[in-house]
């Protein structure tokens, strides 16, 4: 064998002995995430559409995919790595705090007086990537009118299950479990937010927030949380998770904004998941004519 | 060995390419590139600096051979990472990228990291030492310690919440580093902790 074809020879084998050494101790990070189904999604039918968005929706495959749930695990695609332990039936929710109807439901309960409705929302995190998402679901002010809450209720706040053995990133402190959101109670009352227990025409897929989610499409997507137990009104401002995280970062308001920054990166621009380019934000993610009413005369880089 | 270390240099590369050729970068596949870079800068950048305590290790010599290809590779892909950031990631809007720079610390640190690794590469050449002189191409190059340093503070800077991956490189550059403690001062800071200072003889006999 001459040296050149020695030195060929060698480099082939060293291409391909390193290719599967690397890919081996997963140096290549995984490949594209494709939607795996952790639990039988059950098509659901919605009696009507309002307050659509007039875009395309989000490839299915990526907005199941490419999720944050910390529960999970804090890469991307966690959720459905980890998530084949995670039970969204049976479910219960507990209703308390200032109202004159709480209590332990069963989740069927919860859903058996709404008409499910779909809306194409946008969703836009507050990473800089968006979607636009298909939901199935009913509006949250309809929910909460059932429970009667007392005038002494100015906000709501919501929490995440907890339960490490479903939910194996909750044996990690990444943040304070469980996670925890809330709005302010004419925020919750508004009619575009929305309870959502389905996308894309079926039951809602583990790695999305499954069985029943919060989706306010004018704040930052971390508002919107996921796998709710427990409804809670109250007279004071709730603990927010990312709020009680990184107060500087991320406020308890979290209107979508382009023209406040997240103190690591500008909130100019966003890029559409599934693309390359990106694209203007829009004050309220485009909502404003339905929502910039709530915060007047409110100094929206104070209350981010 | 050399061939080898080339070739399996461009593995990344091969992958990313190959990646966005059939579509499986994923959701976001902008962020994948960055990240895929920043990281191969990285790993490339610790293992550059692992091959003088490997030598002293193992005692072969072949190493140090290796180490201008590893640390030319860091700048390479380091070098992607960048275009990534301003091509793709900003879309080549200067004003954003000015902003990026001068508000985000660890953009800052990123762009300082990346500038103390140029000169770094530019003086990589046998008639580059020459030309500089031994002493002074060694202090230079000394630069490499801080360039590890940035990065990981760099990616430290930027996670929202798991600091568990940069502090793992950080463990690796810190123990690393610790290999290039002179062993005058490290004779030293032993004899401080026992109250006493050993000699060699000692330190043998024990
Ligand atoms: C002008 C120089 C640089 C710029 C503008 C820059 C920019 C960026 C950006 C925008 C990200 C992604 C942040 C995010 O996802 O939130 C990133 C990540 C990263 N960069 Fe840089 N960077 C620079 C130089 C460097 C250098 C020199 C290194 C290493 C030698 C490096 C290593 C990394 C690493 C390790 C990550 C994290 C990857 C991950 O999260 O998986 N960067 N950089």
């Amino acid at each position: 064998m001459n040296r050149r074809r020695f030195i060929a020879g060698m480099t082939a084998a060293g291409l391909t002995g390193t290719a599967s050494a690397f890919s081996f101790f997963g140096l290549f990070g995984d490949d594209e995430p494709t939607a795996v189904e952790l639990y039988p999604r059950r098509p659901l039918k919605a009696s009507r559409r309002a307050f659509s968005v007039d875009e395309s929706p989000t490839d299915e495959a990526d907005a199941i995919g490419y999720t944050n749930f910390y529960e999970f695990g804090t890469e991307k695609g966690d959720a459905q790595r980890y998530g084949e332990r995670f039970k969204p039936e049976p479910w219960r929710l507990t209703i308390d705090g200032e109202c004159e109807r709480p209590g332990d439901y069963t989740l069927e309960d919860i859903l058996k007086p709404h008409p499910l409705e779909e809306r194409i929302y946008r969703l836009r995190c507050v990473e800089t990537w968006s979607m636009v998402i298909p939901w199935v679901g009913f509006p949250l002010a309809d929910l909460l009118k059932r429970f009667a809450p007392t005038s002494r209720a100015k906000y709501v706040a919501f929490e995440t299950l907890y339960d490490p053995e479903q939910m194996p990133g909750q044996r990690r402190a990444v943040v304070e479990w469980p996670y925890r959101e809330g709005l302010r109670m004419d925020e919750a009352m508004h009619p575009l937010t929305l309870i959502a227990v389905g996308m894309y025409g079926e039951t809602l897929p583990v790695q999305n927030g499954a069985p029943l989610r919060l989706v306010v499409p004018w704040k930052y997507g971390f508002k919107s949380i996921k796998s709710i137990v427990r409804i809670h009104f109250s007279e004071k401002l709730p603990v927010t998770t990312w709020n009680q995280l990184q107060p500087d970062e991320y406020g308890f308001y979290a209107n979508v904004n382009p023209a406040v920054d997240h103190p690591r990166w500008s909130q100019a621009r966003e890029r559409p998941v599934g693309g390359w380019r990106r694209r203007d934000t829009l004050p309220f993610n485009g909502y404003a004519e339905e929502v910039a009413h709530l915060y007047h005369g409110m100094d929206l880089a104070k209350y981010f | 060995m050399k061939p080898l270390v080339f070739a399996a240099g461009m593995m990344p590369l091969s992958l990313l390419f190959w990646r966005a050729f059939n579509d499986t970068l994923g959701a976001n596949p902008v962020e994948s590139l960055i990240h895929e870079t920043g990281l191969w800068a990285l790993r490339l950048l610790l293992l550059t600096l692992a091959m003088t305590p490997l030598r002293r290790i193992t005692g072969w010599p072949g190493w140090i051979r290796l180490r201008r290809m590893l640390g030319l590779y860091c700048f390479f892909y380091a070098v992607l990472h960048l275009t990534v950031y301003l091509w793709l990631d900003q879309e080549l809007r200067l004003s954003a990228i000015i902003e990026d720079v001068i508000k985000r610390p660890y953009i800052t640190v990123g762009a300082a990291t990346f500038l103390m690794l140029t000169p770094l590469a530019a003086t990589s050449f046998n008639r580059a030492i020459r030309w500089l002189g031994g002493k002074r191409w060694k202090q230079l190059h000394r630069l490499v310690y801080l360039c590890g340093l940035g990065a990981v503070i760099h990616y430290l800077w930027l996670v929202k919440a798991d600091l568990a991956p940069p502090l793992m490189y950080l463990m690796i550059l810190l123990g690393l580093l610790a290999f290039r403690i002179p062993p005058s001062l490290l004779r030293r800071l032993r004899g401080y902790s026992t109250g006493k200072l050993e000699t060699k003889h000692e330190r043998y006999q024990t």
